[in-house]
């Protein structure tokens, strides 16, 4: 088994009214960056696992986003990286 | 009738549930520690407010994997009383007994508030002592009240009349002001398909005396008190 981390975005889902993101960007307007369109708040986690290879740790993130780390309803996952550590 | 209230770390509205079973309606009830695997005998379970877990991740997220949380599961599903009440709905909400999920008020603060419900389905566990259209006043205290699904499953749970429970103006109509966290549709309360499971954003446990307030709640345990034993 090897060391992995695994980098994952997760953010809310398209579409659905997000309050925070709205409040972030009226701020950026306020401050003059005027050419902000839109702001997305959402987490990002960093999964320290072992796994027989990069694949196989992604997998196995996939898998705990799913179960646990995103609400399918409200939130919207992405693998941003997989590195040997 | 046992009632069972699931204490998980930082729930704060146990004590509450037991009054409402104990004082309210003089039924027993014993509060479940949420890493025992036992309801204990409990006839009606409670997931009571709070903010489980410190809310991380996702209010409600982590308490479904509580141990006592499978039980819950198999009770629901033999067709007992279950209520979800704030973190309670969330919680129930996440683990898949009842359908949405509750994410951030639209207006991004926290509410702590009285405001008027509307029952639309009598015909769950929980108010069966109700009458359709009837408004009842009871607090709502959360930050993530917002009921969110998607459209499909908006569909079903209007289509099949799985709201219970809407918040409405003076008139009792659901208007936007009267939405004060941006749930859809005015959503304030959902049942699953048999109607033994129900979960609302506000507190019926903290509307049981005229003198705080409001005695509004009562009938939502008046009516499972009803319905067990009928």
């Amino acid at each position: 088994m090897k060391s992995f981390r695994v980098s994952v975005h997760i953010v809310p889902r398209k579409g659905l009214l997000d309050p925070q993101g709205k409040a972030v960007a009226d701020a950026l307007h306020t401050l003059g960056f005027q050419a902000v369109g839109g702001v997305h708040v959402g987490r990002h986690l960093l999964i320290d696992t072992t796994a027989t290879d990069a694949a196989a740790a992604e997998a196995s993130v996939r898998e705990m986003c799913a179960r646990l780390l995103a609400n399918p309803v409200t939130e919207d996952f992405e693998i941003a990286g997989v590195s040997a550590s | 009738m046992k009632f069972g209230i699931v204490s998980f770390p930082g729930s704060n509205c146990d004590d509450d549930a037991v009054f409402a079973a104990t004082e309210t309606l003089g039924q027993p009830a014993v509060k479940l520690w949420h890493k025992s695997h036992d309801l204990e005998g409990s006839d009606v379970i409670v997931l009571p407010g709070g903010f489980s877990y410190g809310d991380y991740l996702r209010a409600g997220a982590i308490a479904r994997f509580s141990p006592i949380m499978r039980e819950v599961a198999a009770h629901a599903e033999r067709g007992g009383p279950v209520i979800g009440i704030c973190n309670g709905f969330q919680i129930a909400c996440e683990a898949g007994l009842l359908p949405g999920a509750l994410m951030r008020n639209a207006g991004l603060q926290f509410l702590s508030m009285p405001v008027t419900i509307r029952v639309e389905h009598t015909g769950t566990h929980w108010t069966s002592q109700c009458h359709e259209g009837q408004r009842l006043t009871m607090p709502i205290a959360h930050g993530e009240g917002r009921y969110t699904v998607d459209a499909a499953t908006l569909e079903r749970v209007e289509g099949e009349g799985l709201v219970v429970f809407r918040y409405v103006d003076a008139n009792g109509e659901p208007t936007d002001d009267a939405n004060v966290n941006g749930s859809l549709d005015n959503i304030a309360g959902v049942r699953n398909a048999a109607g033994n499971v129900v979960g609302l954003m506000p507190h019926p446990e903290r509307a049981l005396d005229p003198l705080l307030g409001s005695a509004d709640g009562r009938v939502l345990f008046e009516s499972v008190l009803a319905t067990v034993h009928a």
